[in-house]
């Protein structure tokens, strides 16, 4: 079943939140990642691989670079849900 | 003193151990002559043939927030609870060269040690890797697992600039660690050291092959009397974890800030045995040479000597070797010296033990006070020395000097020397 991008947008607050501890609250569409929610290359990896279980979406690593907010990655799981 | 034999002060301390999460409660537990030895109630433990050991007295994830616990073995967790003590304890708020921190990072180094590395996060990742896939691999296994990451850790915290290393010598590098430290202030290299070791090896994997080497105790029944250095019953180590840190300083940089100063960090002395890969050499001989080398390059003089905490680790072979060697370079003066196995109450800590023994023995100065060896119910008599058994012992006044032993597997000894300022 598809997500809608609340649930989606939710879901990764819970995620960041969960890795690099950020209240969820905070984890807004225009948030950077590494510049705003204090997940660095490591933990993206982490968000990514946690993301693609809850949201059944396959991310490539090539893609990963281009998910630089929230919103980025809104918007491409999305996009490529199955 | 010129710029390469300058004079080294231990200014600050800091523990986490099976005797408590912080160094007071640590240094309480040491002179109560309270074991922090426990049985192992995981599943796990129900196969081995060896079922107890001397578990943190205070889970580390508690003492770190979540999303920096997740990211840091065990063995780093321990390393930088110890080390966030230490370096308060020693005046210092925020990083080096923070507002309000007047340290030059580049002056700051950190060498802190692990006999194992992050072993946990290593098996763990191998369970993820077979139940479910290389996807689910986390990012942060290599990190995490590399023997260096603990020093690596504590070296980020601080601000370390001046250099940031990781002997390893099983259950020497703690102690190899802290002789580092030393040299890297006496030599001029840095100002200030955050240094000790850490271990978190209490998992299945190390315990069945620890015990399988028969260096372990098998008393399941009585966890609290299993570490008994010295003792004719003595039956072998018992496994402990957490981490011993200490902050060196420059005796020059120290006072002209005005720090507390515990007692002057004196030197090392090293040798290897060449002997075997891990049994003892039995007459001493390795661990001699090492005292004398430590006697040679200091002005460390025996008559000096009035405390030594031992390696002891409560093997057969290994407790009589080293006190044979003691008597072989200290001749009667090792009469004056009142000898503490500390693993006696916090089990033996690997790569750890060189830490808090060295937290051990700089607080026994400060306090002028040996800790108690337990369980020495019937004192071996190839034991030719005066082990200080039951109770804790005042030492005496005026200048006093205390060595700290630490011997690994692989044949690493290391004898530290610490007198008070």
């Amino acid at each position: 079943m598809a997500h809608t991008s609340e649930q989606v947008l939710e879901g990764l607050a819970d995620i960041v939140n969960e890795i690099a501890g950020i209240p969820t609250e905070d984890v807004q569409l225009d948030k950077s990642f590494t510049d705003d929610l204090d997940v660095d290359s490591l933990s993206m990896v982490e968000v990514v691989v946690a993301a693609e279980e809850r949201f059944e979406v396959k991310i490539p690593d090539d893609d990963v670079k281009g998910l630089k907010t929230v919103g980025d990655a809104v918007d491409y799981i999305l996009k490529h849900q199955g | 003193m010129n710029a390469t034999n300058r004079t080294v002060v231990v200014t600050g301390i800091g523990a986490t151990t099976p005797l408590g999460g912080d160094s007071a409660s640590t240094w309480e537990g040491l002179i109560a002559g309270r074991s922090g030895v426990r049985p192992l109630e995981q599943e796990w433990a129900a196969e081995l043939p060896v079922r107890i050991a001397a578990s943190a007295a205070v889970e580390p994830g508690e003492q770190l927030p979540r999303p920096l616990a997740r990211k840091l073995d065990r063995s780093a967790q321990f390393a930088l609870i110890a080390a966030r003590e230490a370096w308060a304890d020693a005046g210092f708020e925020g990083r080096a060269g923070d507002e309000g921190n007047q340290v030059d990072p580049d002056r700051v180094g950190a060498v802190v040690a692990s006999g194992i590395g992050g072993v946990t996060t290593l098996l763990d990742q191998y369970d993820v890797l077979r139940e479910k896939g290389a996807r689910r691999v986390s990012p942060h296994t290599v990190p995490m697992l590399m023997p260096n990451s603990p020093s690596a850790n504590v070296g980020l915290e601080v601000n370390a600039r001046a250099g940031v290393h990781s002997p390893v010598s099983a259950c020497a590098s703690g102690a190899e660690a802290v002789g580092y430290a030393i040299e890297m202030i006496r030599t001029g290299r840095a100002d200030v050291v955050v240094t000790g070791g850490t271990e978190a090896a209490i998992h299945p994997l190390p315990v069945a092959a620890f015990a399988n080497m028969m260096a372990m105790s098998k008393n399941n029944d009585e966890p609290q009397r299993a570490s008994r250095p010295y003792d004719t019953a003595r039956d072998g180590f018992v496994l402990g974890e957490g981490a011993g840190i200490v902050v060196l300083e420059s005796a020059e940089h120290a006072r002209a800030r005005g720090a507390r100063i515990y007692c002057e960090a004196l030197g090392q002395g090293l040798s290897a045995d060449s002997h075997h890969i891990a049994q003892p050499e039995p007459t001493g001989r390795g661990i001699a040479a090492a005292l004398q080398n430590l006697l040679d390059s200091t002005d460390l003089k025996p008559a000096e000597v009035a405390h030594l905490n031992a390696h002891a680790t409560s093997t057969p072979q290994g407790d009589v070797a080293e006190i044979k060697a003691l008597r072989k370079v200290l001749g009667d003066e090792l009469d004056h010296v009142a000898i503490s196995a500390t693993k006696s109450m916090t089990g033996h800590l690997l790569g750890g033990a060189g830490g808090i023994e060295t937290v051990a023995t700089v607080l026994a100065l400060h306090n002028r006070l040996a800790p108690p060896t337990i369980n020495v119910d019937d004192l071996d008599p190839e034991v030719d020395a005066d082990v200080v058994r039951d109770e804790a012992r005042q030492l005496p006044q005026g200048t006093i000097a205390a060595v700290n032993n630490s011997f690994g597997f692989g044949g690493h000894n290391v004898v530290l020397a610490f007198r008070t300022v």
